[in-house]
């Protein structure tokens, strides 16, 4: 049995916010350990100086003499999980200085996080288990070529995906609006089989990800089950071909969005969630279905579209539908509506998560959303760079589990 | 016997010479001694529950951070029970600390607010200082009604 990942944390007011069980809960189900470094009060007390950022609270200069300590080297880690209290301006200050600092200056893969009490476990999982993934499967994330005949499982929030992949090559797809998790999967998968031509029993390995990945792991034997965090950074940079130096992958689900910064295929620092369903594609699906229109049909209408000319925040999806609504009733265009829907959902993915990674182009969107040619404008605009959509960009999770998978086919 | 707020909280210092003097010193180690809820008494201070952000809800609103609210929930109740209070400013992470600084500032805001007895003393930074330092707190205890004179 290989030894626990050791997850050193830096935390601030998670202890007094009743978290702490829940935080080792999600690390003892992906069996890492989480630890503090050690430090002296000596350390503490030079921690502002020496970094130069004058804190007041005493749990964040700790937080900094913990960061300074893994850097030069004085306490081991494999991974860092970064946790402040959400809505704290100082802890957010030096949450983003951190992360920054320690990716800048170390090995280590990084993972931040605001917290508030209602955090639970299941929402700290897929984020320790990404680390954990890097930490341990670093040899596995390295690969850049599919090879054999593989099956890739996105079991999303929203839609279920699956790819079949024979030597590099997509050969089938098959994609479906998530329902029972099970039974969407076995659509998915005759779709694609179908696609493909190639029967169940020449299929060599199996990879799943997503949020139905245990349940489906376990269901189809899959060789592979890991969190989409990993695997769609992999499959978006083997899509658009940039496995090699750094690079930037966006993707807004259907219930949370994920924002990864790469290097050579694997996360440096990434960041996951949202606060609404307003900054997700959740609320795209809404605003088409108010225009009438297909979710298709949104990209193309919005590009046609002018979203200054009407004013839209879509912090909160109610909010959000409301200004809608009202934009409607005041007469605006459905393609400016569109175009301003695109747009403030881009804006709430730039302001609340972007801020959270460091952007390195090229940028690569993927996901169901990345389909929207609207929303990839919108973002392209923020970012002031070229988005890069590569082609079976909807289906990265799949992708990226069919690629990975083939790491495990028996050569005989 | 007067019920006595210490700050920082966690100063053993401060809660020594409050008892010694004859009073009950209010702070971190009574409020988290009283919240037995881990596997083993000798088990690491998580002693907090979710629960306790939303008690702190009666000192701080909702948009104030959950580990504030977590801190209020223990220190909230011992300010308002306190019959006074001893504030020291700038003291040294060794002498006792207390973690936000947010909750720093309202923590002493609502000590005022009371309007007890309040002594409020920098941190002493030479022998000397230390000196007045430890004869104002025992002028002030000694001050409280049923003080003793150590």
């Amino acid at each position: 049995m290989s030894p626990p990942v050791r997850i050193a944390l830096l935390g601030c007011g998670a202890e007094y916010s009743g978290v702490m069980p829940e935080i080792y809960e999600a690390a003892r189900q992906v069996e890492a350990e989480v630890f503090y470094p050690d430090v002296t009060l000596a350390d503490v007390k030079a921690a502002g100086k020496s970094f130069g950022l004058d804190v007041h609270s005493a749990d964040l200069k700790l937080m900094i003499a913990r960061a300074e300590a893994l850097v030069a080297g004085r306490t081991e880690a494999d991974a860092v999980f970064i946790a402040t209290c959400f809505r704290c301006a100082e802890a957010a200050i030096v949450r983003n200085e951190l992360r920054r600092y320690i990716h800048e200056g170390s090995r280590l893969p990084v993972v931040s996080y605001s917290f508030t009490e209602r955090t639970t476990s299941g929402t700290l999982l897929t984020r320790m288990e990404a680390l954990v993934t890097i930490a341990r499967r670093r040899a596995l994330l390295a690969r850049e070529r599919q090879e054999g005949i593989t099956l890739g499982l996105d079991s999303g929030s929203a839609t279920t995906k699956a790819v079949i992949m024979k030597e590099n090559e997509v050969i089938g797809t098959g994609w479906r609006p998530t329902t029972q998790v099970q039974q969407s999967a076995d659509e998915v998968i005759a779709l694609a089989l179908e696609e493909s031509g190639i029967r169940r029993s020449e299929i060599e390995a199996t990879g799943v990800t997503g949020y139905g990945r245990f349940l489906l792991g376990n269901s189809i034997g899959a060789d592979l089950i890991q969190e989409e965090l990993t695997v769609n950074s992999k499959g978006a940079v083997y899509l658009a071909d940039r496995q090699h130096g750094f690079a930037t992958v966006i993707d807004i689900g259907g219930m949370d969005n994920k924002a990864i910064t790469v290097q050579d295929g694997i996360p440096g620092v990434f960041t996951m969630g949202g606060i609404c369903a307003g900054a997700s594609g959740r609320f795209l699906e809404m605003t088409a279905k108010r225009l009438g229109i297909d979710i298709t049909e949104l990209g193309p209408l919005a590009m046609k579209g002018m979203g200054k000319n009407v004013p839209m925040n879509s912090y909160c999806i109610v909010f959000g539908t409301q200004s809608l609504v009202n934009a409607l009733a005041a007469g605006n265009s459905p393609e400016d509506v569109a175009a301003a829907a695109c747009h403030s959902v881009a804006e709430q993915v730039y302001e609340q998560q972007l801020q959270e990674v460091d952007i390195r182009e090229p940028v690569i969107m993927v996901g169901g959303t990345s389909l929207i040619s609207g929303l990839v404008h919108a973002m392209g605009e923020l970012l002031q760079t070229e988005i890069v959509v590569p082609r079976y960009s909807q289906f990265i999770g799949a992708v990226g589990s069919a690629l990975l998978a083939s790491g495990y086919i028996r050569k005989e | 016997m007067a019920k006595v707020f210490i700050y920082p909280g966690t100063s053993l210092i401060l809660s020594d010479l409050v008892a010694r003097f004859g009073h009950r010193p209010l702070g971190a180690a009574l409020a988290v001694r009283e919240k037995v809820q881990t596997p083993g008494l000798d088990s690491p201070p998580l002693q907090i529950t979710p629960e306790d952000p939303k008690k702190g809800l009666r000192y701080a609103a909702v948009e104030v951070p959950s580990g504030v609210r977590g801190r209020m929930a223990l220190y909230g109740p011992q300010i308002e029970e306190a019959d006074a209070g001893i504030i020291v400013r700038d003291a040294d992470l060794a002498f006792g600390c207390m973690g936000c600084a947010r909750t720093n500032e309202l923590v002493r805001f609502l000590l005022h607010r009371r309007e007890i007895p309040l002594l409020e003393l920098t941190y002493p930074r030479s022998d000397e200082e230390g000196v007045r330092f430890v004869a104002a707190i025992k002028e002030f205890l000694a001050g409280l009604a049923g003080g003793e004179t150590a």
